[in-house]
């Protein structure tokens, strides 16, 4: 207890609640920083959407204000972004699988294959864009749909297998105990009744994945390249939508600007979405669970 | 053998070749970037290429440290703008705020997690470029015109800039691991802090803080290697010029995430350029691979001690 002018306080207390404004502050600043990106993007990107925009391709001369749209970057997003996906499921879920059935739970494989995965997430997205241009240069194919539906494959591929993993791992083991007893074999545990019980949680998993997907630009600068026309060949360059915002800023006029943010709103909308959807899927899709 | 065991033996081997790659995949990256970034060792040496910040790819000079100086600085500026606003809301969600603020506010930061970073390169350029240029530059630079405030760079696009964008981007995978970390801290010994007469503060100071201490330290890791390796974002607010070492936050700065974006046009052009930008691919990798280890190293043994 101190004594300032003739009242008596705490100093603890004070100290308690100088850091507890300090907490609220912070918390303020990073939830602020939400709202300014959502305002700003929101603000600045309405004004310039247009129907236009969200149903044509660009028309010669839009990068210099002309008309036109970035239909071909939704839809290669879109597209590389479900076939990005897809490859990373037919991986990831067989992978999330194995750990989680065939594995003991203190085995060191599966120890050593949860530790690569979370490392392989930490790895930045230019050093898979990177990678994928060296297995490009490796096996000759071009800038590509495919090719960047391989390295954004790869670049989802730990984050969506750590996600299943994790649901997986919550499936009560009498569950798996049961379906053993009556003699099906692992493989039908895991088609059969898993993929049934953890269809919401997985289903989380794989949209999130696949919104980290379509937000990345890093990965696919090199692997994709960049083109106006609509996606039509797994083998010719494709355009996507990040990609797409960030040639339209880089040039010095300002209605290519404009659009260049009504883009990012496209984007920010899909993205936000998709995670309001998966967190919903992971809430309300529960029908099928045996708890 | 009948047809389900059949399935079942398929099942098991592929699975298991699945994992192989997988495990495989870390070893494959290196590989595959130092194939090509071969030619390059062959002609200059790595230490001149890492110590020497000459960079001219046309006369053949691909010194690649200032590049890693610029990234050094960009994540520096990063890391002490976020390491105190995520401590801060970590505790507040983990120690002081009721169940529903926090079932609330987690999601939200969440989202905040999933936005493209292009859109926050895009929320750079207007929002922070300009409070950058108009307000903290003028202010800082001409009242403090030393080190590292003082630049002549009244663009906006600067170090500073993209250290704002970044610390914000870092920021809830920093907030999640410390909250999870600061949670895990059994109830016990606050109860027996709690019970020897101590405050909410100082058992939160003295025992939930320094008990989650590697855990911390371990969340700011990450961020950290998140920070390095981030590009799109900062390739739009850093400025990306060539300055060689940095001497304010101010300046521009060119980390090596933004080189390697930044060359993809000319790459084929150049003799060497290619394997120099795959070099740096590379550099980065070895770089935010050890920092992951370290990081998940710490907080698996925490998990094993735990257990």
């Amino acid at each position: 207890m101190g004594k300032l002018w003739g009242k008596s306080f705490d100093k603890r207390k004070i100290e308690e609640n100088i850091f507890k404004g300090l907490m609220v502050f912070s918390m303020l600043v990073v939830l602020g920083s939400l709202g300014f990106i959502l305002v700003t993007v929101f603000a600045k990107g309405f004004k310039a959407l247009s129907w236009e925009m969200l149903t044509q391709g660009p028309q010669g001369g839009y990068y210099i204000g002309k008309g036109g749209g970035i239909l071909n970057a939704i839809l290669g997003s879109l597209i590389l972004g479900i076939g990005a996906t897809f490859l990373a499921f037919l991986f990831s879920f067989p992978i999330a699988f194995y750990l989680n059935l065939y594995l003991k739970k203190k085995s060191r494989l599966a120890f050593l294959i949860r530790f690569s995965l979370d490392i392989l997430w930490g790895v930045p997205s230019i050093v898979y864009g990177a990678f994928g241009f060296t297995l490009m240069l490796f096996w000759g194919i071009p800038a590509s749909l495919f090719a960047g539906m391989l390295t954004i494959a790869l670049l989802i591929l730990p984050i969506m297998t750590r996600s299943i993993d994790e649901v997986l791992k919550m499936i009560p083991l009498e569950l798996k105990e049961a379906a053993l007893s009556l003699g099906s074999t692992r493989w039908e545990i895991a088609t059969k009744v898993i993929l049934r019980q953890a269809s919401s949680g997985i289903l989380t998993g794989v949209l999130m994945a696949f919104g980290r997907g379509i937000s990345d630009a890093a990965a696919v600068l090199f692997t994709a390249g960049f083109t106006d026309s609509l996606p039509y060949s797994l083998f010719k360059p494709v355009a996507t939508l990040p990609l797409s915002i960030f040639f339209q800023l880089g040039t010095p006029f300002p209605e290519v600007q404009a659009r260049g943010y009504a883009s990012a709103l496209v984007l920010t909308v899909i993205v936000l979405v998709l995670s309001i959807v998966s967190r919903l899927l992971s809430k309300r899709f529960t029908r099928h669970i045996i708890k | 053998m009948n047809i389900r065991q059949f399935k079942e033996t398929i099942a098991h081997r592929l699975m298991f070749l699945l994992c192989l790659f997988v495990l495989s995949l870390v070893f494959l990256m290196v590989f595959g970037l130092y194939q090509r970034a071969k030619p390059i060792l062959a002609v200059s040496s790595m230490k001149d290429l890492v110590f020497s910040a000459n960079w001219h790819p046309t006369q053949g000079h691909f010194g690649l440290a200032g590049f890693i100086a610029g990234t050094l600085w960009v994540t520096a500026i990063a890391i002490v703008i976020a390491v105190p606003l995520s401590l801060l809301t970590a505790t507040y969600l983990s120690e002081y705020c009721s169940r529903w603020v926090r079932e609330i506010i987690k999601p939200v930061i969440d989202l905040l997690a999933g936005i493209s970073p292009v859109v926050y390169g895009v929320w750079g350029m207007i929002a922070v470029v300009p409070l950058v240029r108009d307000y903290l530059m003028p202010f800082l630079s001409e009242r403090l015109p030393f080190f590292p405030f003082a630049s002549e760079n009244y663009t906006g696009f600067s170090a500073l800039t993209a250290g704002i964008v970044l610390a914000i981007m870092i920021s809830p995978l920093i907030i999640s691991i410390i909250e999870e970390v600061m949670r895990a801290v059994s109830f016990g010994v606050r109860e027996a802090s709690v019970s020897l007469g101590a405050t909410k503060w100082q058992t939160t100071k003295w025992v939930v803080l320094r008990k989650a201490s590697p855990g911390i330290v371990a969340a700011v890791i990450l961020g950290l290697s998140r920070a390095m390796g981030e590009t799109m974002a900062v390739l739009m607010v850093a400025g990306c010029a060539m300055q060689g070492f940095p001497k304010s936050i101010f300046d521009t700065a060119y980390p090596l995430p933004a080189l390697i974006a930044n060359t993809y046009g000319e790459m084929m052009s150049v003799p060497l350029y290619d394997a120099a930008v795959l070099l740096a691919a590379l550099i980065l990798f070895l770089i935010t691979v050890f920092f992951n280890i370290v990081a998940w190293g710490i907080l698996l043994y925490i998990e094993r001690k735990e257990a």
